[in-house]
């Protein structure tokens, strides 16, 4: 038993981790908390969907934003166009998340480092530049969701609750999808093209295949979790849905928490929003909240390149077993 | 006719000054195989700094860009020695990173003291005829000096003892250790070169157009549009892309909404990436 417990640790430590995100704010019963914790979850959502990419197959999607954005922009024009319901919604944002990775996948997943983040970058300004231009999306103004549409929510504030139910299940699913890969065969296969590309196919394993899917996988979360974002918010623009930022900031919380580890994103990203909430209202740093941020980021990449679980898994070879 | 060749002359100017950027980028991809992500926040402080020694001290501005060339040079050569040599042999990941935390930390910096309302440097030279066009002196001159900025960089690059170290160092890096070529000067060198580039164009850019600190973003992806069409780490044919950028912006805005340049600009970006990664001008692979 305690074997067993072992072997899936890093499971049970990360699924615990986010109820505990989950369940503080309905225990304090605090709406404040709650939005808190809500930025959080979306965090860690946004970063383990990315660091089954970046983490597992080592590549840079230095424009995984896009796939949040057009998510939030598919489900939110059939929410507020269509009338349809928002778990439709929120799967019609997944869907389309995923068919575009599929389609962009096939496509620049041939290019290989600094130019495939290149490209990335060039995508997600694309998207947006055409979103911009979209008539049936809003154009530059973007779109307003219907306050009516929440009573069939049972009115604004339990669709806020029932929003926070959302992003908590998405949250445990991005881990369990995580989980699964990081210790699936198609995981080894992952594993092997970041290490080295060339030598995996060699050994077997179909790479663009492979490569391809795990794009999939790491936007079809991201995708939903724009989709239930966006309703929440009940507006959506170009600016809000494809933030080049957002993207980057995904990348760090992965590189602080440790990249290629299921544990990784997720101390990343509630680190991450942690430290930028507690500047962002002590009257000291408000003003310097992303230049410390960059020193920091400056830091990790210099001298802490794995970050932090990877750090303790090259410190403490005993809990290596433990924490992947 | 007229509209069509006055907007060509137009883009071809903005183009040389949207080109020089781009070399920056693609002569420290060249040399040292990174994307530097801070190029758009040297471009910012180049604008800045032109703004403040014009409007704070009174100098003329193409004093200023002068200036401004030595003052980004040396600026690169500090960030290359904090931020880039430690992780120099690392994967991509590093470096884009490490130059994007530079970046956050200028335009973070930048932000509390300037906050983002915008400024324009209040210079007026009339206009010059150039044939049927009439262009703002401001743009002939900006042209003029991003011109003679490529020039001399070339010119040093093919005649002076470092630009051969710099030339040593992107064809081979090991080979030209071997030879006794100071690598980890001359990968500051180029850095700095780079550098001094970005922020010679925004220098130039700020005697054109109003700007905030948030705008060397912009121009930054301009950059890497330019450096792709004209080949990542061939200087030459940025200056060329830089002039096909340019004319796609004067020229697209007459068949239709201004506001689709960016989608045409993007969309070419990532099909000559996968369709020709070596540039317009590159040969095969």
């Amino acid at each position: 038993m305690t074997k067993r417990i072992q072997q899936h640790a890093s499971l049970w430590l990360s699924l615990a981790a986010v109820l505990l995100i989950g369940i503080w704010p309905i225990i304090t019963g605090d709406a404040l908390d709650r939005e808190t914790a809500f930025t959080v979850l979306r965090a860690v959502a946004l970063a383990s969907s990315l660091n089954i990419l970046l983490g597992y197959t080592g590549y840079v999607s230095f424009g995984h934003v896009v796939f949040y954005g057009l998510g939030g922009y598919v489900g939110f024009y059939l929410i507020s166009a269509r009338g349809w319901n928002l778990w439709l919604a929120i799967l019609a944002g997944g869907i389309a998340a995923g068919l575009l990775a599929y389609l962009l996948g096939l496509a620049i997943l041939r290019l290989r480092g600094a130019y495939f983040a290149l490209a990335t970058i060039g995508v997600n300004e694309a998207v947006r530049a055409f979103i911009n231009n979209f008539e049936p999306f809003g154009g530059p103004t973007g779109m307003t969701l219907n306050f009516k549409v929440y009573k069939l929510y049972g009115g604004p504030a339990s669709a806020l609750q029932l929003s926070f139910y959302i992003i908590i299940g998405l949250t445990l699913l991005v881990i369990l999808v995580s989980y699964w890969v990081r210790t699936s065969k198609f995981g080894l296969g992952l594993l092997a093209i970041r290490e080295d590309e060339d030598a995996a196919e060699v050994m077997g394993v179909v790479a663009p295949n492979a490569k391809t899917w795990a794009y999939v996988l790491s936007a079809v979360i991201p995708g939903m979790v724009g989709a239930l974002v966006f309703f929440k918010n009940g507006t959506i623009e170009p600016g809000l849905a494809f933030p080049l930022n957002t993207s980057i900031v995904m990348i760090v919380m992965i590189m602080l928490g440790g990249q290629g580890t299921v544990l990784g994103p997720i101390l990343g990203a509630a680190g991450y929003e942690t430290m930028r909430d507690y500047l962002l209202v002590s009257p000291l740093f408000k003003n310097l909240q992303l230049a410390i941020s960059g020193a920091l980021l400056l830091i990790i990449v210099l001298f802490i390149p794995r970050g932090l679980v990877g750090w303790l898994r090259q410190r403490y070879p005993k809990v290596r077993r433990l924490l992947i | 006719m007229d509209a069509l060749i006055r907007s060509l002359i137009d883009g071809l100017l903005l183009g040389f000054v949207y080109g020089i950027a781009a070399m920056g980028l693609t002569l420290i991809w060249g040399v040292m195989n990174v994307i530097n992500l801070s190029h758009g926040a040297i471009i910012a402080l180049g604008m800045f700094s032109v703004y403040l020694l014009f409007t704070a001290l009174g100098i003329s501005p193409y004093v200023a860009v002068v200036i401004t060339a030595i003052l980004g040079l040396l600026f690169g050569i500090v960030i290359y020695f904090i931020a880039v040599h430690r992780v120099i042999d690392a994967p991509e990941l590093s470096t884009l990173l490490a130059t994007y935390a530079v970046n956050m930390i200028i335009i973070g910096v930048g932000t509390s003291i300037f906050k983002t309302s915008p400024r324009n440097v209040p210079l007026e030279l009339g206009s010059v005829h150039l044939g049927p066009a009439v262009v703002p002196t401001t743009r002939l001159i900006a042209a003029l000096v991003a011109i003679l900025v490529a020039g001399g960089l070339f010119l040093f690059l093919k005649y002076t003892r470092p630009g051969r170290y710099i030339r040593a160092v992107t064809d081979n890096r090991d080979a030209a250790e071997i030879v006794g070529v100071p690598s980890a000067q001359v990968l500051a060198l180029s850095f700095g070169l780079g550098t001094m580039l970005a922020a010679v164009s925004g220098a130039l850019i700020a005697t054109v157009f109003p700007f905030t600190i948030l705008s060397g973003g912009s121009y930054e992806l301009k950059s890497f549009v330019i450096g792709v069409l004209g080949g990542l780490g061939n200087p030459v044919g940025s200056l060329f892309g830089g002039l096909i950028l340019g004319d796609i912006e004067s020229l697209v805005p007459l068949v239709m909404p201004t506001t689709w340049t960016p989608v045409l600009e993007f969309v070419l970006f990532v099909v000559i990436l996968l369709v020709k990664p070596n540039g317009l001008f590159g040969g095969e692979e």
